[in-house]
């Protein structure tokens, strides 16, 4: 199975701040800053939206956001442009792409450390369903990647992983839970190893 | 872009119509095509574009980041879809919803699209279509293919054909109507979708429906083509027929359709629209685009000369069996309930109470109601949309439509079923009440993805809708069902000419900067198919508009007599008294507060090229300016005198005040204008339009020719209408020169 367009959402921790609004300057700032390795496009600004993908900053290969999807805060990374390499190495790089946006999340003064990651919940999805449709057939050939990829991310810590298989029309995902507490240097250290 | 693209064609083989897949196909041989440098720039855009794939903000690869403008290096480096615009920009792909009409299987396919090549948001226009943003261009055949297996095309969404066919959203089940629109509406979109007679056109045709004459669902009056639904006794029986319009639209300069015929059968509604069509195509204006829309050809021939051309057209016309053989079909068609129907709940709690108040209304049919599911600025996400489909799966025949509310309507849900559909719309977020009321304002897309945006509109909305939603309960009722309607620019897409209150973007400088601002249009009409446009009052500063909205408002609230609405309110009023209200709101704050300078949630300058340097204090004002705002006062004279009934005096002053924005602009270039008309006008073409540099970025000359005509016309008679025309083209052509003298950055040079 051919894994394309790997997002990664990981959810912010406790209670989420009511008010995104301090997001939209610090993704403008990462526009006029170049801080990403994507070629970063504009900001979309969507917190009217009850549930929905709160402040986007449009990139041409990836998309950053603050995401509120399914009423779960999160910071998300969308693959939009197609990647070589194998799934291990897809996986990766949304990850890592991912983790780097939390990290300058939390250390960004403007939002004074009102957005945290414990690096405990997170959602993987592949958003494209005519390559990774929601069905078991998808399960079964992606468990083995994800596990191997997951073992590597979290060092060996025990996680639980979960599949959303009840609506095909949704993307496949999975929602993996951890136990121990991550730091976001913690996380790219252990993709390093 | 998406790694699947090639695999759709092969995966969705023999379930598209045989047309579409074809469509898409040539479609998709033009892009290889284009990409190997053998087709014309502009030639492939109009391709695009008719192909509803259009341009975004920023896709001719600049983009100011609130300190510079940087060059955005997309790997396709120069490449191009269009003339200045780049391949791999993001753009928007406009899908056409004809009649607004919508089935479960489209709403879930639409999700996936919006998931898979947008930013996970489905929005719904002003016309009823839907509109994807930041879709890579690469990625449209697939998307288009995918939508055309679920039955819809974006053929001629955009570009200079027909657009979407639009209906009232009621049709078949409003209490007012005279029949049921909807076949009629879907038989003239299939009829001229990609006719070979509507190929040839210098600009867009937007027919639209309506099933009665009093309301606005449909808007019919201000279309190309505007059909109005009418019954009348011919032996003894009912018969059906259409009053029908031609020549509306809004715009930069809207026109008021006019009157063709009060009553066609349905046997002749496909072939005079044919006939319509290739008048239209062989006599409009084809080289200037600015007067290239139906209402300038209706208007420079007259109203009984295109209706002689139109009917010897018709004549010659050969015979189509297409014309008459849905006529039968129609008039037999009726949408059936899923449930059987029963009493609406006459006790509820709230906040169902309240919804079911403002969110839904009878049907025609007894037990059944028609919902309105109130989308906040015409948004709504891919699990809504198939929250919906569950929805309409589970309470009617599985269809809804869309409104040119930028809302969604469900049609024909019992009563017994209205308690189940709030809580299901509830869990999907989907709840919200005040469904047509001030909180429920309509918007273009502005500044945030339209490359013509001046000012967020957007960003006002969402700002004015948070503020009204929160103090909603206290709101006056006689304020309640007020509409506001935001456009980002003159260009109307907002539709702020129909509203009670409308808004359009301009920018202005203060204190040395750019300013976005918004005029504030008052005296539109939203009833009677929207048979009155607003006219602009004054600027004022985006962020005071929120102030400005309240103000207006509560003097409404406080000085209007019983029962009088705000349109009467305001014409007793007065628009002198107006102006009074909201004069201080038009002054930057003494507080220097920086972020008054810029727009609603967008942090960077409103403009760093248009900033002077460090005469943020110094409120230097140039003879220029002083002139520009005696220009706006000279128009604002101009409606008094309109509304006074002065068409003379309404005409003369509009003009006196693009002579005055005319000569102020000359100040900086030459010592000692003259006033005498004909030198200005001269010399205003010599050196600003021969020179271009009056030629706005995207409208081009189109604004001096407005001073150009209205100075070859000065001697003419003039009535009301040309009056009110001239007005309309005298703001636009400050709003132009603003923008001019901002270009020009001579702000304390002279």
């Amino acid at each position: 199975m051919d894994l394309q367009h790997v997002n990664v959402k990981l959810i912010v921790d406790g209670s989420a701040p009511a008010d995104l609004e301090p997001l939209i300057p610090v993704f403008h700032g990462w526009i006029q800053d170049r801080v990403c390795e994507e070629l970063l496009l504009d900001v979309a600004d969507y917190r009217h939206v009850p549930a929905g993908p709160g402040v986007i900053l449009i990139g041409h290969e990836a998309n950053y956001s603050v995401d509120n999807t399914d009423s779960r805060l999160g910071v998300r990374y969308n693959r939009k442009a197609p990647l070589d390499g194998t799934a291990q190495d897809r996986l990766e790089q949304a990850a890592r792409a991912a983790i780097l946006a939390c990290q300058r999340l939390e250390s960004d003064p403007r939002l004074g450390g009102k957005i945290r990651f414990g690096g405990r919940e997170w959602e993987f999805f592949a958003n494209d369903r005519l390559l990774t449709p929601n069905q078991d057939a998808s399960r079964q050939a992606l468990q083995p990647e994800l596990g191997t990829f997951l073992r590597k991310l979290f060092a060996d810590k025990p996680y639980s992983l979960r599949y959303n298989l009840d609506d095909p029309r949704r993307l496949f995902s999975a929602r993996v839970e951890t136990a121990d507490r991550f730091t976001p240097e913690e996380l790219l250290k252990n993709l390093l190893s | 872009m998406k790694a699947s693209n090639a695999q759709w064609t092969e995966q969705l083989s023999g379930q598209m119509p045989e047309d579409l897949a074809r469509e898409i196909e040539i479609f998709e041989t033009e892009l290889s095509l284009k990409r190997q440098g053998k087709i014309d720039e502009r030639v492939f855009a109009e391709t695009r574009l008719r192909r509803g794939a259009y341009g975004q903000r920023y896709d001719n690869g600049q983009r100011h980041d609130g300190k510079q403008v940087q060059e955005i290096a997309y790997p396709s480096g120069a490449l191009t879809k269009g003339p200045s615009t780049l391949w791999d920009a993001p753009g928007m792909q406009r899908i056409k919803i004809p009649a607004g009409g919508l089935n479960a299987r489209q709403l879930e396919t639409l999700a996936e699209l919006a998931e898979e090549y947008s930013d996970g948001i489905a929005h719904i226009t002003t016309r009823q279509d839907v509109q994807l943003h930041y879709v890579h261009f690469d990625d449209t055949p697939a998307l288009m293919r995918r939508l055309a297996s679920a039955g819809i095309t974006t053929r001629e969404a955009c570009g200079n054909s027909v657009r979407n066919v639009t209906a009232c959203p009621y049709s078949g089940v409003c209490q007012d109507e005279a029949f049921d629109v909807t076949p009629y509406s879907h038989a003239l979109a299939q009829f001229l979708l990609g006719h070979p007679d509507v190929q040839d056109f210098g600009r867009k045709f937007k027919p639209s429906f309506s099933g009665c004459a009093q309301h606005a669902c449909g808007l019919a009056r201000m279309h190309d083509l505007g059909l109005v639904a009418a019954e009348r006794a011919e032996n003894g029986e009912r018969k059906r027929g259409f009053e029908l319009y031609v020549g509306g639209g809004l715009g930069a300069v809207p026109h008021q359709a006019k009157l063709f015929d009060s009553f066609v059968a349905p046997e002749e509604l496909l072939p005079l629209a044919q006939a319509i069509a290739r008048v239209y195509a062989r006599l409009g204006e084809k080289k200037n685009r600015n007067r290239a829309r139906l209402k300038f050809l209706v208007q420079d021939l007259g109203i009984e000369k295109f209706r002689e051309l139109v009917l010897e057209e018709r004549k010659t016309l050969p015979h189509d069996p297409r014309w008459t053989e849905y006529v039968q079909a129609a008039e037999d068609s009726a949408e059936q309930p899923l449930h059987p129907g029963a009493p609406a709940p006459q006790a509820a709690p709230e906040p169902f109470a309240r919804w079911l108040a403002s969110n839904t209304r009878p049907q025609r049919q007894e037990g059944y109601r028609i919902v309105t599911v109130t989308l906040p600025l015409g948004d709504i996400t891919a699990n809504q949309l198939r929250s919906l489909a569950d929805i309409v799966r589970r309470y009617t025949h599985e269809t809804l439509r869309t409104t040119v509310e930028q809302n969604l309507v469900i049609r024909w849900v019992s009563g017994a079923d209205l308690a189940g559909l709030y809580r299901d719309l509830e869990a999907a977020g989907l709840s919200a009440p005040g469904a047509g009321t001030i909180v429920d304002i309509v918007t273009c897309p502005g500044t945030d993805t339209c490359k013509l945006g001046i000012s967020s509109s957007r960003g006002l909305a969402a700002e004015l809708r948070q503020r009204l939603a929160e103090s909603s309960f206290r709101i006056d009722e006689s304020v309640q069902n007020l509409h506001v309607k935001i456009s980002g620019c003159f260009n109307s897409c907002g539709q702020h000419h129909v509203a009670d209150i409308g808004f359009y973007g301009v920018s202005r400088k203060m204190a040395g900067y750019a300013v976005p601002h918004f005029q504030l249009v008052l005296g539109g009409a939203w009833d009677n198919n929207a048979d009155s446009y607003g006219l602009p009052v004054m600027a004022i500063p985006s962020k005071n508009v929120p102030d400005a909205l309240s103000r207006l408002t509560e003097r409404y609230v406080s000085a209007r007599n019983p029962g009088e609405t705000f349109r009467s309110f305001i014409q007793r009023f007065g628009k002198v008294e107006v102006k009074k209200l909201l004069e201080d709101l038009t002054r930057a704050p003494a507080s220097g507060d920086r972020s008054f300078f810029r727009d609603w949630n967008d942090p960077r300058e409103y403009s760093l090229g248009d900033m002077g340097t460090g005469e943020c204090a110094g409120e230097v004002i140039s003879p220029v300016e002083f002139g520009l705002v005696a220009a706006e006062r000279q128009v604002f004279e101009a409606q008094l005198a309109l509304e006074a009934g002065d068409a003379e005096l309404a005409w003369q002053t509009a003009y006196r005040a693009m002579l005055q924005a005319a000569k102020s602009l000359l100040m900086t270039e030459t010592a000692g204008v003259s006033s005498d008309p004909e030198s200005i006008a001269a010399e205003f073409r010599t050196r600003f339009y021969d020179t271009k540099k009056f030629y706005d970025p995207f409208a081009g000359g189109k604004f001096a020719h407005y001073f150009f005509a209205a100075h070859r016309d000065a001697a003419a008679p003039h009535t009301l209408e040309s009056a009110r025309h001239l007005i309309e083209e005298a703001q636009l052509f400050i709003e132009a020169s603003h923008g001019c003298y901002n270009r020009l950055g001579t702000l304390v040079s002279i």
